[in-house]
């Protein structure tokens, strides 16, 4: 049967079109590497210089089951179908890596103006980054 | 701080881990800072620092590096009562870093204290994704079942067990807040301490 699903990710939400079964969720190979950008290959499961063996990832059809691909990737998955939405984390990996280096994660975000600021903006001064919240 | 030391190469930027820029606005408009305030509904930066509390400062040098990790520091000391910190330690740190580069901290220090997120905190925040959209959504139910199950896998999160009470209609200063810290201190955790040798 085939949906609209809502694909979350940390950044963004983009409804996606889905063929869903009992253990699958799947996609075209386009959608997948619009919304993750990862493209299917001959070699399997690509990004960049790097391919994963794309197993039973990709159907005979060349579309791709979102579960599979979330373990063959390493990174969480979380399906509500009931309420179309499907959550697709950050590989476990990534976040852990990048911090690992000391190296600041650059983000964007909005003022309360609208006005878009990012960190990388600010290169070249010393930074308090403070967070905090109204709760 | 930021008035004081702006001229140093200093700049301050808070973030607001807030559900919508209307919570953040009576915080940011009684400070009227000139320095960039941000919103972050999607606690995007908690997930790209690893945050797990408010407040979480860190500092980031010129060149983009983390020096100091992320630490409790208050701006002021209007919760000292309540939270025993007293905010000029940091104020105190924080000057000498900017007017002279000192800072406690070696490179090799901050990666030490630098905590990185599990497999499961990262599910977690896979799960509060699901929810902070489902709640822009309005479909505050299904919201309330993903935000318990992230809380679930990351009992440490109190951005995730505190930050989504706003999205869930239980107040975060009222008696659930307040049983979800006892039974944290009562299973042998610290609430929300500075890091060793700040």
């Amino acid at each position: 049967m085939t949906v609209k699903v809502n694909l979350v990710t940390a950044e963004m939400c983009t409804e996606i079109d889905a063929e869903v079964t009992d253990s699958r969720i799947e996609v075209s190979a386009q959608t997948l590497q619009e919304t993750t950008g990862w493209s299917v290959k001959p070699e399997g499961f690509c990004l960049g210089d790097i391919c994963i063996p794309a197993k039973d990832g990709v159907d005979k059809n060349g579309n791709v089951d979102l579960v599979t691909f979330a373990e063959l990737t390493a990174r969480p998955i979380i399906t509500d179908l009931e309420e179309g939405a499907v959550s697709l984390g950050t590989p476990f990996e990534a976040r852990g890596a990048e911090l690992d280096t000391l190296q600041a994660p650059d983000f964007t975000l909005p003022d309360l103006n609208r006005e878009m600021h990012s960190l990388s903006d600010y290169r070249g001064k010393k930074i308090l980054l403070a967070a905090y919240a109204s709760w | 701080m930021y008035e004081e030391l702006k001229d140093e190469g200093f700049t301050v930027i808070t973030v607001a881990f807030d559900k919508n820029a209307e919570e953040a606005r009576p915080w940011i408009e009684a400070a009227n800072p000139q320095h960039p305030s941000l919103i972050d509904t999607k606690h995007l930066v908690a997930d790209l620092y690893n945050m797990v509390n408010v407040p979480t400062i860190l500092w980031i040098n010129e060149v983009g590096e983390i020096v100091r990790p992320n630490d409790v520091a208050y701006g002021d000391n209007t919760w000292q009562e309540v939270t025993g910190f007293d905010a000029d330690v940091h104020k105190k740190a924080l000057r000498d870093w900017v007017k002279t580069g000192e800072i406690a901290f070696s490179g090799e220090r901050a990666r030490e204290l630098q905590q990185l997120p599990t497999k499961d905190h990262q599910q977690a925040r896979a799960e509060f994704a699901l929810g902070q959209w489902l709640w822009e959504q309005g479909r505050f139910d299904a919201a309330n079942a993903h935000f318990v199950s992230a809380g679930e896998l990351a009992p440490h999160d109190f951005t995730i067990r505190r930050g989504s009470m706003p999205m869930r209609e239980i107040d975060p200063m009222g008696p659930e807040f307040f049983t979800m810290i006892q039974e944290w201190a009562e299973s042998g955790h610290e609430y929300y301490q500075p890091l060793p040798d700040a």
